[in-house]
């Protein structure tokens, strides 16, 4: 079963990380690093990406002639996406256990952290309705 | 060499010959973990030369020896790493001499019961359901690593790590190359046919609207199958898994329509079910029955028999279903079995008996919150014609459910009903 996890986070979280120290930020990345690698050292790892910071998000929709019109300002409690991984395992307790490692993952001062992290399974193709 | 026809009998005598060659090098090097990878690169070095050499004449030697220079590479490299590490100078060499025997290996006759002993080592209890699916596929079936990933849609190198973890498992069991005794035959034959009826449902699963390129797993797990039946006569249940499989796997194209659109069994064009399959199921499930201890697939198969052998949806035998779904219950009880029982029951004695039997499911943590009992429901308040509740239901099963095309039918089912809703033309009144 493929489950996504997802790293969610507020514009002002972002604007909190890029204050983090030094120290922080590279044990943070370093925990990022080693976190896919255990993913994929264990056979579960699909896809990840992190995604660009919010500064810059748009909201699209189509005008009357399907033209683009662009919307960029959101309300400060509004959560983005800030990365994601993609894992394929035996069920839903083993993405908690892993969603639980990240959630952990590096928090400021050497301590480790606590940001939540959605789980959502990924629609199969698949269909045992029985038919 | 190049034209497609010739390519694909190519590529299955290539799966067919895998196992035998990984038997006779496991064996001769007493290592299951490193002859795997050795007969893996030989089987990729033969699909990279075969269609530009030619085929060789004797294929089989041809794997057995591109397969022991590799081991006799990893052997050296491995004592050298050693040598190295300790600066000792007389380092033991465990299956160098092997090398020696490998044209006796070619000589001799293959030893069927090697294929066998790989299945029982693969289908290791101690293994998880995917990592024993992806070994089996592998070591038994002949697949490269790239196929595999393919069919459960993963990166290469996920599957190549699942593969490998679940080498270290079997190894770290301390599980020697031999065919397990009767005794434990008996007890770990059920896991062993669970592995092979998952890669069937995992393959039958997956082919709505599914891409060609994808291989067809389902195919793969009949063939499997089909060898084990060779191999263990004796042991009826394995022909009732191959009698399933094959009275599913006639339905196939049937249950899609050209959009991968699911089409229920009460629907479908009953000509496009595969006559062949159904008559060679039918034919393994009859001898099985004759020979006593019915198990729960021969029970299974037994359902999917009286399905595939009513002409139209209607000539359904209905009360002879409901009897082998009791039957069922009491070999194996469980809920998704209740589930399918309602169905039966509604058919035979209206959909009000069939949502009586779901009641006491509402207080099964299995099967409380599963989606499958809103579809069931939803399907029963239809026949009953009371489409407000047969609509929320269904958009209940919509929203549970984790499959793409079963969402989209479930939904359609829910808009269907409520564009009927003014004009309700109950099934049973």
């Amino acid at each position: 079963m493929k489950y996504i996890l997802m790293m969610n986070a507020k514009k002002s979280d972002f604007e909190a990380y890029a204050r983090w120290s030094k120290q922080d930020l590279q044990a943070n990345v370093a925990f990022m690093r080693s976190f896919t690698k255990e993913l994929k050292d264990s056979g579960v790892f699909v896809a990840s990406e992190g995604l660009s910071w919010p500064h810059e998000a748009k909201l699209v929709r189509a005008g009357s002639k399907g033209e683009p019109i662009t919307d960029g300002v959101f309300p400060e409690s509004k959560e983005f996406l800030a990365g994601y991984w993609i894992i394929d395992v035996e069920g839903p307790e083993q993405a908690y256990g892993i969603a639980a490692r990240l959630s952990q993952g590096r928090g400021t001062e050497g301590r480790t952290g606590s940001m939540s992290v959605e789980v959502r399974q990924v629609l199969s193709g698949h269909s045992d309705l029985g038919l | 060499m190049n034209s497609p026809a010739s390519v694909i009998p190519f590529e299955r005598s290539l799966r067919e010959l895998a196992p035998q060659v990984l038997g006779v090098v496991a064996r001769r090097f007493r290592d299951f973990s490193s002859a795997e990878d050795a007969v893996q690169e030989a089987m990729l070095a033969a699909f990279r030369q075969w269609p530009q050499e030619g085929i060789p004449e004797n294929p089989r030697a041809w794997l057995i020896r591109v397969a022991s220079r590799r081991m006799t590479d990893m052997v050296r490299s491995e004592i050298a790493r050693r040598e190295r590490e300790t600066a000792m100078t007389t380092v033991e060499e465990p299956a160098i001499e092997a090398k020696e025997d490998v044209e006796a290996d070619i000589e001799a006759v293959m030893d069927p019961e090697d294929s066998l002993v790989l299945l029982f080592m693969c289908c290791h209890p101690a293994l998880s359901a995917s990592s024993a699916i992806a070994l089996t596929l592998r070591a038994v079936g002949g697949l490269t690593t790239a196929e595999i990933a393919n069919a459960f849609l993963v990166p290469e190198a996920t599957m190549a790590q699942r593969i490998s973890r679940a080498k270290q498992s079997i190894k770290a069991s301390n599980v020697g190359f031999r065919l397990p005794a009767p005794q434990e035959r008996r007890e770990r034959l059920p896991t062993v046919l669970r592995v092979l009826y998952l890669i069937f449902s995992e393959g039958y699963a997956s082919s709505i609207g599914a891409q060609l390129q994808r291989l067809d797993l389902a195919r793969e797990a009949i063939r499997l199958t089909r060898s084990a039946m060779v191999l263990l006569p004796e042991d009826v249940e394995i022909a009732g898994v191959l009698a399933l499989m094959l009275l599913t796997d006639a339905r196939r194209t049937a249950r899609a329509g050209p959009d991968g659109e699911l089409i229920p069994l009460d629907k479908q064009d009953r000509s496009q079910w595969d006559r062949a399959e159904i008559a060679e199921g039918t034919q393994l499930l009859t001898l099985a029955l004759s020979k006593g201890a019915v198990g729960l697939y021969q029970l299974q198969a037994a359902i999917a028999a009286v399905h595939d052998e009513a002409a139209r949806a209607q000539d359904t035998d209905w009360p002879q279903i409901l009897a082998l779904y009791e039957l069922l219950r009491r070999v194996s009880p469980n809920p998704m079995v209740t589930l399918n029982q309602a169905v039966a029951a509604a058919m035979v004695h209206g959909p009000a008996r069939g949502l009586e039997l779901l009641q006491p499911l509402d207080n099964d943590d299995r099967l409380s919150s599963h989606y499958r009992l809103d579809a069931v429901r939803a399907h029963l308040f239809e026949m009953l014609g009371d489409f407000e509740k047969a609509v929320q239901h269904y958009r209940g099963a919509a929203a549970g459910t984790t499959s793409l095309p079963e969402q989209n039918y479930l939904i359609a089912q829910a808009a269907r009903l409520e564009e009927a809703r003014d004009k309700p033309t109950p099934i049973f009144p």
